[in-house]
């Protein structure tokens, strides 16, 4: 097969599961406490204006219509009106979106950085110091509730130390937002040569990033370890060294690349950590993303915004995974050949 | 060394000894092998002793607010100082223990309970239920969990009772999975099928002779698994979900202390964070301990 074809194929495998994602959520929404329709017409509706706004939401018809309407609905984008602030969710996610997305991917980027040449150390030198540090990495990582680790390094770092700004969302209120390009701020300061905005936006950016990054870094580290260690211990290792191949090399080319494979699905599974954790570190940081949307709506028991809120961010997490699938696929051989 | 010197430690031991001296040496054995599992076995007996006992043991009524005391930092009087309404944090810290513990118990006890019951089907039976079942568990994962058990707390209403629901239904997944994978290579095992041929009914011998060889798996995810759904409930309430804020709970407390560490206050949240954090280190301490005993193989 070639690798086209592989391609293809995974992305059929994910059409079920965005299918299974559709309906739970969907039956998320029926499983609403109380009516939304009356919830809707607000406290003083009568009787014939709750039926008029159930049947204009469709809210009396039977529950495969509903779906199909829900399916049509979704198919032109439209994840429904947020009842707080009146606006379409779909556009309000959006908008939201780039803010959450650098959150995440500095976040991403600052644990692989660390976590990746921890790992590796750590199993190159087992016992070693660096050992116990990845395990003390590792062990602190995995208790460590993400909310507190902000708030820990909120005190420290702002309130003791004063070398992070205040942690009260993207920009400071001094700085004025740059043009648009890319949605991610240090980025479009930098592409608008505001170089004083961009380093006020990577400060703000800094603590809720290593907030984040704390929390993924302990399962990346953890899986880089055991894959090196299974690699450093493989019959082909020792094949490779006895064949008097440089150090460098065995450890690099050879086990390396043999325990990436491993290290990547972690990567997808790091990735749904923390499109939740997101939620709490937004929360602590004030950071204007999909997640404090979330919660604004969660408070006030906005639906529509929370249903689409978990189906962008379960159908985001799909997306990766089958990302992740396809890279997986072409950087290893025997996957072609079994697929 | 001489071999007449030699014994071998077997035979050191006084063979006639009842069942419970002998799980008692197999415990110490255990316990002495390794004194971190011995560490996170003392932890999680005092925090079990806390939990049961809290009402008794605090020092200040939990609830009880003092307006001339409010935000004072720890001292000999308050241990762990006074939040902004002059509540004890020691006490509190204390009080919440039980219901910490209660959530977390109750939800991975229920995902246990049901993800086993779904795995060892699956697992046994095979067929169109394995296929179903999997399909709808694979469904359950591709949501990023915690996203998942908010949607699921803000459609079915925002109680305790909702949370410690959620919590389970992220977690069954898990535990069905574990059950499937042990259930189904057992299923034709030598003493699988001596049962079978004695005439034992299928149902019994899932019961009586497939379940409890699975338990020791089904026991090691159970306590790596009960970490993350303390620290999944604590962020559920931490977000305001769940718990209703006069209630003592750590994750609504590092959410209400988390307004005072701008202005420096630190041990609103710290105490409360501590305690989530000690609960978690503990659980997954013991996790790791019991994964070293039950399958040495995949000692990290």
């Amino acid at each position: 097969m070639g690798p086209l074809t592989i391609v293809f194929a995974r992305c059929l495998q994910a059409i079920p599961t965005v299918f299974g994602i559709v309906v739970v959520t969907f039956l998320l929404t029926r499983a609403l406490p109380g009516d939304p329709a009356a919830y809707f017409a607000g406290a003083s509706a009568t009787a014939e204006s709750i039926a008029e706004i159930r049947a204009k939401l469709g809210l009396d018809q039977s529950l495969p219509v509903q779906f199909w309407t829900y399916l049509k609905d979704l198919s032109s984008g439209d994840l429904g009106q947020s009842i707080s602030t009146g606006q379409p969710v779909a556009a309000e996610l959006l908008r939201r979106l780039p803010a959450s997305l650098e959150l995440t991917l500095t976040a991403l980027l600052l644990s692989v950085a660390i976590a990746i040449p921890l790992g590796v150390l750590a199993a190159v030198r087992q016992d070693s110091w660096i050992d116990q540090l990845c395990r003390l990495v590792v062990t602190a990582g995995v208790s460590l509730p993400t909310f507190f680790t902000g708030l820990l390094l909120i005190y420290v770092l702002y309130f003791l130390l004063g070398l992070a700004p205040a942690p009260l969302g993207r920009l400071d209120l001094l700085h004025v937002t740059p043009p648009q390009v890319t949605g991610f701020l240090v980025l479009d300061a930098l592409i608008a040569r505001e170089w004083a905005t961009a380093w006020s936006a990577a400060r703000q950016l800094a603590l809720p990033s290593i907030t984040l990054a704390l929390f993924t870094l302990a399962p990346l580290a953890r899986m880089t370890r055991a894959a090196m260690l299974q690699a450093l211990a493989s019959e082909y290792l020792r094949t490779a060294r006895a064949a008097g191949l440089s150090r460098g090399r065995v450890l690099m080319v050879y086990a390396f690349r043999n325990a990436l494979l491993p290290i990547v699905t972690t990567l997808g599974m790091v990735f749904s950590f923390s499109l939740g954790a997101n939620v709490l570190v937004e929360k602590v940081f004030a950071w204007p993303g999909i997640g404090s949307y979330a919660l604004e709506a969660l408070v006030v028991s906005d639906y529509a915004a929370v249903q689409g809120f978990v189906l962008s961010m379960a159908v985001l997490f799909v997306l990766v995974n089958l990302a992740i699938d396809i890279v997986y696929t072409l950087i290893d051989p025997r996957m072609r050949i079994e697929g | 060394m001489a071999d007449a010197a030699f014994t071998p430690p077997l035979a050191r031991i006084s063979p006639p000894r009842s069942a419970f001296t002998r799980s008692f040496a197999h415990f110490r054995y255990v316990m002495t092998s390794n004194p971190i599992t011995f560490l996170a076995f003392l932890l999680l007996a005092g925090m079990i002793v806390i939990a049961a006992f809290g009402p008794a043991l605090v020092p200040h009524d939990p609830l009880a607010t003092l307006a001339d005391k409010a935000l004072k930092p720890p001292s000999a009087q308050h241990w762990f100082g006074t939040d902004q309404l002059g509540r004890d944090v020691f006490s509190r810290v204390i009080i919440a223990t039980r219901l910490d513990m209660l959530i977390s118990v109750s939800a991975v006890a229920m995902s246990f309970a049901c993800g086993a019951t779904l795995g060892a089907f699956a697992g046994y039976w095979g067929g169109w239920f394995d296929r179903l079942s999997g399909r709808v568990l694979d469904t359950i994962m591709a949501f990023p969990l915690f996203v998942l058990a908010m949607g699921i707390v803000a459609a079915a209403g925002n109680t305790i009772q909702n949370i410690v629901i959620a919590t389970a239904i992220i977690n069954l997944p898990f535990y069905a999975r574990v059950a499937r994978a042990e259930v189904s290579i057992r299923r034709n095992a030598g003493y699988v099928q001596a049962a079978r041929l004695s005439g034992n009914s299928e149902f019994r011998i899932l019961l009586l002779k497939i379940l409890p060889n699975t338990l020791p798996p089904m026991m090691v995810q159970l306590s790596l698994n009960m970490g993350w759904a303390i620290l999944n409930a604590a962020g559920l309430s931490f977000i305001g979900l769940g718990v209703r804020p006069p209630t003592a709970e750590w994750g609504i407390m590092v959410a209400e202390g988390a307004n005072y560490i701008v202005s420096g206050e630190w041990w609103l949240a710290l105490f409360p964070g501590a305690a989530l954090m000690l609960a978690v280190f503990t659980f997954n301490l013991l996790g790791d301990g019991l994964r070293d005993l039950v399958d040495p193989q995949r000692r990290t």
